[in-house]
């Protein structure tokens, strides 16, 4: 653990893998860049090695884990970007009250609590996805330009309701496998 | 003639003999062992030639009458002694258990522990007891063609397998005494054994539908990395399911009632089985069961199953959302497991990824193969440059909180070894302890999530309620078991578990097993036990000087470079005098504590080597 923390005080995730820090991250290159460090460090290219250096690989390929999964995602890369600027993005610090927003956010929840009811709720779902990803991606190019701005009041309450989505997401992803299940 | 030479025991010859490692495939009907010979992988072969060895056991009132084909002759006669499928109920608790009873047609009983055993004539035995017998054979099958001792092997599980599940297959192999290198995913295996790792760069989606579990691998390849990028399926869904609705079916068709005997049953299913595997080359089969003659076609076939593969094919779909790609971005797909060869599961998986599904290794052998390749490369024999597999765990992890609800600290498909750290908080005034219960699902409840462990913080200071600050971190290591540590930041105070399943085996009863089966002489096992610390202690003075001559002087200063010279020299002097493997144990341990700053100084500097000459100018040119 001791290792670990002490890196992630020293490194940002961005120079971890030789990145500028920023919103827009090249996919490929910080793919490449987190494979060539995973051959370096990961627990089995230490297998014959001891007891001190297995746990020393173990906590930092998880760190390299960790950095990789934040800035793939766009949620994590934008709480990240804010924390770096000592913003605190984590889920329970602000809600948004944007109350178009949250009519949007209940109308969306009582569709998929009713989706049983339609005639193909795997379409329905389906489109349901796609609508909700479509204002996901716009509000990652907001996040992007009040980042850009430094307008990080703007910027928070975008990323709530980034989550909003990401949640919303993920339990279609659910229903769905509920309704498979049936 | 020369006499043959026969070395000290513990000490080989050659310092960089080559090892006896394999792979494994512990299957739910069929298991095989495979090692890499003159460089290629095979699978190994009983002294009959058979390569498979079904997974079934036979009890009778002393214990293991006999295993493999030998046993499965027993099904219809003995179907309460003959075990099968048992990798069904691997890590799985007596609820669980309970809910196969119609598919399984066992007598189960908790033991003391509350741990579901089976009955059988030799008393109460245990999923982890036969999957030990089990993986005893193969490895004494290996040893024979080998001529050695093993020194490790790595075993397969399905992606989708738990915490739980994984952890009961590493306690059957500790029990048959096998080291396990590594527990690898079936379809990650697959494809090793493919040689898909030599192309540039590529999406392979693996297919693995067995005779008890199905599995859907969405795996990226890229310059030798295998990643997984996410695994789905249905640890109750395979070949069996199959079966056993064609025998639903000729069930109905002869008119027999609801409620088989084992013997009725056991009699259904075999009936069914080979009526399906002739349907593979045939378009109809005769029926004969009772006084009862019927047919049973392809179509009809085709429509029993239709249902079930759908299953598959949307849980395919799933996976592929979860990795982010569309079915147009999959470049290759592998077909693995026996229940592939139905025709209408190659043709179904075909038409959903729009191109031919690669079958041209046998399907059932494919998943050993891959493991022995892996096994090469884990036990130093074969350079593993070329090759890295990094997975992800298949089932979000986290803990029960207020109103038996989940967080989740790690979720789904999230890439191993990984660390979580979350912070929690008491609930009353004056709460001084707190119960952190483990849980592994996706659902929202406790309830319906898969409970791995409880544990206690205990000696939290007494504060208002939401005062504490209890930081609870998860860690999963590459082989996928967790542990899991709550520290309250105040007061420091700390709990740790290592994460066993709560209906598995506990350590002490793998131990006291272990001491059946072999049972050592006391001497002998301290002598074992003194070896192995000696050959440690010489690891860590190799290593350590190593190091201390490439980085020592860049990387400490001259009172550190000192303090660990000093140690090492006092680790050696007790590696030579001492006869006390504690003494040694607790030597290497405190040498260890020194050179921990400086090992995490090595790894620093090499992280920073392993990127350097990529300056950031060079990065911001290519954007």
């Amino acid at each position: 653990m001791d290792l670990s923390t002490e890196l992630l005080t020293k490194e940002n995730f961005f120079q971890l893998f030789s990145l500028p820090p920023g919103w827009t991250v090249d996919r490929e290159l910080l793919d490449s860049r987190y494979r060539k460090l995973q051959q370096t460090f990961h627990p089995d290219r230490f297998s014959t090695k001891g007891d001190v250096d297995k746990r020393l690989a173990m906590q930092t390929t998880s760190l390299i884990n960790q950095a990789y999964d934040t800035l793939k995602s766009p949620l994590k890369r934008a709480q990240y970007l804010l924390e770096l600027e000592h913003v605190d993005a984590s889920q329970k610090s602000h809600i948004t009250s944007d109350s178009h927003f949250l009519m949007q956010q209940i109308e969306f929840r009582e569709a998929l609590g009713d989706i049983g009811d339609n005639a193909d709720p795997f379409k329905t779902l389906d489109t349901m996805r796609t609508d909700a990803q479509r204002h996901y991606l716009q509000l990652q190019n907001d996040f992007q330009a009040q980042h850009l701005a430094a307008d990080y009041t703007n910027a928070l309450d975008t990323v709530a309701k980034m989550q909003f989505f990401a949640k919303l997401l993920n339990e279609i992803e659910l229903r769905e496998e509920e309704l498979e299940d049936l | 003639m020369a006499l043959l030479q026969i070395s000290e025991p513990g000490q080989s010859p050659q310092p960089h003999q080559r090892k006896h490692a394999v792979g494994i495939d512990l299957g739910t009907t069929n298991s095989l062992v495979a090692a890499v010979r003159s460089g290629t992988p095979e699978t190994l072969a009983d002294e009959q030639g058979r390569h498979l060895l079904p997974s079934v056991v036979h009890y009778y009132k002393d214990g293991v009458s006999c295993m493999g084909y030998e046993a499965a002759e027993h099904n219809v006669s003995d179907p309460l002694n003959t075990l099968s499928s048992v990798k069904r109920l691997m890590g799985r608790g007596l609820s669980d258990v309970k809910s196969f009873g119609d598919q399984l047609p066992y007598e189960f009983a908790a033991d003391d522990g509350g741990m579901p055993k089976i009955v059988t004539a030799a008393g109460l035995v245990s999923p982890i007891q036969v999957s030990a017998e089990i993986l005893r054979k193969l490895a004494g099958r290996a040893e024979i063609a080998l001529g050695g001792m093993l020194d490790g092997a790595v075993i397969t599980v399905p992606a989708y397998f738990d915490d739980a599940q994984r952890q009961a297959t590493k306690d059957a192999a500790t029990l048959a005494g096998i080291k396990v290198l590594r527990l690898l995913n079936e379809p990650t295996a697959a494809a090793i054994a493919y040689g898909l790792d030599q192309r540039e760069d590529s999406v392979v989606a693996v297919y693995d539908l067995g005779g008890g579990t199905f599995d859907i691998s969405i795996l990226r390849l890229s310059r030798g990395v295998f990643e997984v990028l996410s695994t789905g399926g249905d640890s109750a869904l395979g070949g069996d399911d199959f079966d056993r609705v064609i025998a639903e079916w000729i069930r109905q068709q002869v008119g027999m009632a609801e409620s088989l005997n084992p013997v009725e049953q056991r009699i259904l299913l075999e009936t069914a089985k080979s009526a399906k595997e002739e349907l593979t080359d045939q378009d109809a089969v005769k029926i004969e069961v009772l006084d009862w003659r019927g047919v049973l076609t392809r179509d009809q076939l085709n429509s029993l199953i239709d249902p079930l593969i759908d299953k598959t094919l949307r849980a395919a779909k799933k996976s592929l959302r979860d990795a982010g790609l569309n079915t147009d971005q999959v470049d290759e797909v592998i077909m693995v497991g026996g229940s592939t060869r139905t025709p209408r599961v190659h043709e179904k998986v075909g038409q959903q990824f729009d191109r031919r599904p690669h079958s041209d290794i046998d399907p059932d052998r494919v998943v050993a193969m891959g493991a022995a390749l892996q096994a090469e490369v884990l036990v130093g024999n074969k350079s593993g440059d070329d090759m890295l597999l990094l997975d992800v765990i298949p089932l979000s992890l986290g803990l029960e909180t207020m109103g038996g609800l989940i967080e989740k600290i790690i979720h789904r498909n999230t890439t191993i070894p990984v660390s979580r750290a979350q912070e929690f908080t008491t609930f009353k005034d004056g709460q001084t302890a707190m119960a952190i219960h483990i849980l592994q699902g996706e659902r929202e409840l406790a309830a319906d999530c898969r409970s791995l462990a409880r544990f206690e913080l205990r000696d939290i200071p007494p504060m208002v309620a939401g005062a504490a600050k209890i930081r609870v971190t998860y860690q999963v290591d590459a082989d996928g078991l967790l542990s899991v540590n709550a520290r309250e930041v105040v007061s420091g105070a700390e709990s740790h578990i290592e994460v066993k399943p709560s209906y598995g085996l506990d350590e002490n009863e793998i131990t006291n097993m272990l001491q059946d089966s072999f049972s050592y002489a006391k001497d002998d096992m301290k002598a074992r036990a003194l070896r192995e610390q000696q050959v440690e202690a010489d690891r860590m003075i190799e290593d350590l000087n190593a190091a201390l001559q490439k980085d020592g002087r860049a990387l400490l200063d001259d009172a550190e470079y000192h303090c660990l010279e000093v140690a090492l020299k006092a680790l050696q002097e007790v590696r030579d005098s001492s006869t006390e493997h504690r003494i040694l144990a607790r030597q290497i341990e405190s040498v260890g504590k020194i050179s921990e700053e400086f090992a995490a100084r090595r790894m620093d500097a090499s992280i920073k080597s392993a990127l350097a000459g990529q300056s950031l100018d060079d990065v911001e040119n290519n954007l």
